[in-house]
């Protein structure tokens, strides 16, 4: 029996099981760690962002597990969140104070939305971790000293590790989880290739358990299941080439609503790209190898300053040009997009932020788009109504 | 009437400040003058190195002059709304936006579209709100980040998290000469550095008179003072008004005047007010309560500083301890420290923080309760608030919330909130002491 992350929907989802394993430790992901500590005498963090350089922790022998919530309503938060705040962060911090979470050692912001840094500050004082770390990383990533700064808070970073885990990260260690997690990332990119294809190989749903998967297991055992799918991939059709229908793009900040995805693609509808946290922005650039005698921190700082930037990192642009709807607009491009579907969590400010004008772009760009406001502990019915009538309009576009 | 009560005799000069500061910002380019828009925390020193003839909008006190304004603020967070905005983002920023798209000054006239925009970013809203700014306005934009981590995690002026606020704002002095056509003057710069080192010094030493029983003032009159170095910290006429109202408020503070005459219950509030309901601070008078200010009053601005011996106050300026400024350099990196030491920058890392500046006030100032403010309209002053609401009740501290929005009237239910106050009252042992008026 596992976590339960999955709601049942486990037994819907049909086809030859490629995927399970990332399925299943989706659905187990504490029951995972768990065993992962056992087995390893490892520690597990908590990560409450995508920016958090888990290569320092691995190299520290250190789980990074990606906190996220339930998808269930929950009234345990109240005494700590009051009603303005998104509700992923609430759904997250229930977690932790039903005691979900106990196993953690310890827990890490990385600086990015105000939302989630509150969780991340009640889970420090209510959460039995031995460690709690706030890592500022420059909000204005493509500045001329984002670089350096980031190079410096690792530097930081990594000296907090090492001393709580009372040995020295050295240079090899990290070099070798540098290539593990590039490895990762890889690979994930390797797969999301063959979504590129008229018949995309792989559901929406099966990336988004596959990508969020890997941000709950060891990279080890995340990137040989991995290495095992790619074997199968390149002969594998996903549904029959007529029902593969309008390929969209999801974007949005956290989504690893596996039901929502479900809906969708039972419809004539495939998503076969997303630009969101628990996809293509935590995984989409490599740190590469060395060069130009750049510091093993300076590397991983700027992978994470060039890799997609999150809304609240994007405004470096004199004209107010959003960095990160030029680089929306070219993955529509490659993978041939038909529709945008764009997951607003509600009260997300970062992301309402860019909401006007990336319609605006999309639309200039004749990408059609759905907004649909998010609560990630509501039911989805409510979207199937505005999904369908979305696919009919982008159907008929396609008939002329 | 238990205390001497005076009307403020500057009160007059700083409604007259008030004003001037918005007409001159419509009426700037008439002298060739450059407009320049941005935060509240903006860096406001830095474009006077473009020249003399700068002027600021600011967008928060720009948002809360539209909500003094009920019709006006209803037709604007409208027009926001029709534009596809989210209902829950910052309130301010949805008036300013709204005036933006409506084309409408709140004070008449048409909305005055500025040469460029330059704001900083700690809240997730600042940047998003100026590029917003910048691409209906199509005026260039620039946004230093200031979110380098708490200043008690930072070591002193040469810590990297200074170096690199100091290395963005010598960046944005190219990109201002590079759009304004200008020379960057390092001396007129540095002048409105020392006015504003000044003023946010000079306004934590007025918040300090506010220990005196009587308080020489109270928060109602607090929320309109503070707010001129709100709108502009750097100008020499904030720096100048807040010495005369520093040497008026010893003396209320000397002679015994208060600004409540029934005090007899010292409150503090907690983030920006409901602008449209603040008579709810008079309906405290009835009860003898009075708000002597807030952290948020005291450190939106104001530069404190924890002591040697424990205790909180202002921060004497560099000037003050004998530092030479003399170039660029050293002025921006005292400028990005001082910055860092801002009180109502620290709960944007750690409630915790908050919570112990909060208690400075708390028993220094003595305090008998707390107010906080759950407002809806600002995500980034009511991060962590529940936390200080356990973590002061937890001090034994009496606490009351209650739910607002400073921008937005819909979201506050006067009834609903007055009668809060009634019961906080009675758990402070309050009974009426007169009819409210
Ligand atoms: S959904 Fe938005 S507000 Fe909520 S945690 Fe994610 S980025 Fe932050
Ligand atoms: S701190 Fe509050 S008022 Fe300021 S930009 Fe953020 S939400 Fe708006």
């Amino acid at each position: 029996m596992g976590d339960g992350y999955l709601h049942g929907i486990k037994e819907d989802i049909a086809g030859d099981g490629l995927f399970d394993q990332f399925f299943e430790w989706y659905d187990d992901r504490n029951s995972y760690a768990k065993k992962w500590k056992e087995r390893t005498g490892g520690k597990v963090v908590g990560s409450l962002c995508t920016y958090t350089p888990e290569e320092v922790l691995t190299a520290a022998n250190c789980l990074t597990v990606r906190l996220l919530g339930f998808h269930e309503p929950q009234d345990v938060t109240e005494p700590y969140l009051f009603a303005m705040f998104c509700p992923f962060s609430r759904d997250t911090l229930a977690q932790g104070l039903k005691g979900k979470l106990d196993h953690l050692d310890g827990v890490v912001m990385a600086h990015s939305c105000l939302h989630l840094r509150q969780t991340y500050n009640v889970m420090k004082h209510k959460l039995p971790v031995e460690f709690a770390w706030y890592l500022p990383i420059p909000n204005n990533v493509k500045d001329k000293y984002a670089k350096e700064f980031m190079a410096s808070e690792i530097e930081r970073f990594k000296e907090s590790v090492e001393e709580w885990r009372e040995f020295k990260i050295d240079e090899n260690r990290l070099e070798d989880a540098i290539t593990l997690m590039d490895k990762n990332r890889h690979l994930l990119r390797t797969v999301y290739e063959y979504r590129k294809d008229d018949n995309p190989h792989l559901t929406g749903m099966e990336a988004l358990a596959m990508v969020t998967a890997s941000e709950l297991v060891d990279k080890h055992d995340a990137n040989r299941e991995i290495e095992k799918i790619l074997k199968y991939l390149p002969s594998r059709k996903i549904k029959t080439d007529s029902k593969v229908g309008s390929r969209l793009i999801v974007i949005g900040s956290e989504d690893d609503d596996m039901s929502f995805a479900h809906m969708v693609e039972h419809e004539d509808a495939t998503v076969v790209i997303d630009e969101h946290c628990t996809g293509t922005r935590w995984f989409w650039k490599e740190i590469g190898p060395e060069h130009d005698n750049l510091s093993q921190e300076r590397r991983i700082g700027d992978r994470y300053c060039s890799r997609p930037a999150c809304p609240t990192k994007d405004y470096a642009m004199d004209d107010g040009t959003r960095l990160r709807f030029l680089h929306i607009l070219k993955l529509c491009g490659d993978y041939n997009v038909d529709g945008a579907l764009l997951i607003q969590q509600k009260f997300c400010d970062p992301h309402e932020g860019d909401m006007v004008p990336l319609k605006e772009f999309l639309s200039e760009h004749d990408i059609p788009s759905l907004q649909l406001e998010f609560d990630v502990t509501l039911p989805l019915g409510q979207f199937k109504t505005r999904v369908e009538a979305f696919l009919e309009t982008i159907g008929e576009e396609d008939l002329f | 009437m238990k205390y001497k009560v005076e009307p403020l005799k500057s009160w007059g000069k700083a409604k007259e400040l008030r004003k001037a500061y918005f007409d001159n910002y419509v009426n700037a380019r008439q002298s060739g003058g450059l407009r320049v828009c941005g935060s509240a925390w903006a860096f406001h020193a830095l474009p006077y190195g473009l020249g003399e003839d700068i002027y600021w909008l600011t967008g928060e006190p720009y948002g809360a002059q539209v909500a003094f304004d009920k019709d006006a603020n209803k037709q604007l967070q409208d027009v926001a709304s029709n534009k596809g905005w989210a209902h829950d983002l910052c309130s301010y920023m949805r008036s300013y936006w709204g005036s933006i798209y409506a084309d409408k000054w709140v004070f008449g006239g048409k909305w005055p579209t500025a040469d460029f925009a330059f704001t900083n970013q700690i809240c997730c809203s600042h940047s998003k709100w100026y590029q917003e700014v910048a691409r209906s306005e199509k005026i260039p934009f620039k946004a230093i980040d200031v979110s380098s981590g708490a200043y008690e995690w930072i070591k002193g002026v040469d810590d990297p998290r200074i170096t690199y606020i100091a290395n963005q704002m010598a960046e944005a002095i190219e990109w201002m000469e590079k759009i304004t056509g200008r020379k960057f003057d390092d001396e007129n710069f540095i002048k409105h550095l020392k006015y504003e080192f000044r003023a946010t010094s000079t306004w934590a030493k007025i918040c300090e008179l506010q220990k005196t029983i009587p308080a020489p003032l109270d928060e109602k009159a607090i929320f309109s003072l503070y707010s001129l170095a709100t709108l502009n910290k750097a100008d020499k006429s904030t720096a100048e008004y807040y010495d005369e109202l520093y040497d008026e408020a010893a003396d209320r503070a000397k002679r015994g005047i208060a600004a409540v005459g029934s005090e007899r219950c010292r409150l503090i509030s907690d983030t920006q007010p409901p602008w449209g309901f603040l008579k709810m601070f008079r309906y405290l008078e009835d009860f003898g309560a009075m708000s002597i200010g807030s952290l948020y009053t005291f450190g939106l601005q104001g530069i404190f500083e924890e002591k040697k011996d424990g205790t909180w106050g202002y921060r004497p300026t560099p000037m003050d301890k004998g530092i030479e400024i003399n170039d660029r350099e050293t002025a921006l990196k005292l400028y990005a420290e001082w910055n860092a030491a801002k009180p109502e920058y620290q709960q944007f890392y750690d409630p915790n923080i908050k919570t112990r500046l909060m208690m400075h006030i708390i028993k220094e100032w003595k305090v008998d309760g707390v107010m906080l403010h759950l407002n809806r309209g600002c995500e980034g002053l009511s991060l962590g608030i529940m936390q200080n609401k356990d973590e002061l009740s937890e001090l034994g501290i009496k606490v009351m919330t209650y739910e607002g929005n400073m921008g937005d009237e819909t979201e506050f239910d006067e009834d609903r909130v007055l009668a809060r106050i009634d019961s906080f009252m009675e758990l402070l042992g309050l009974e009426k002491i007169k009819k409210s008026t």
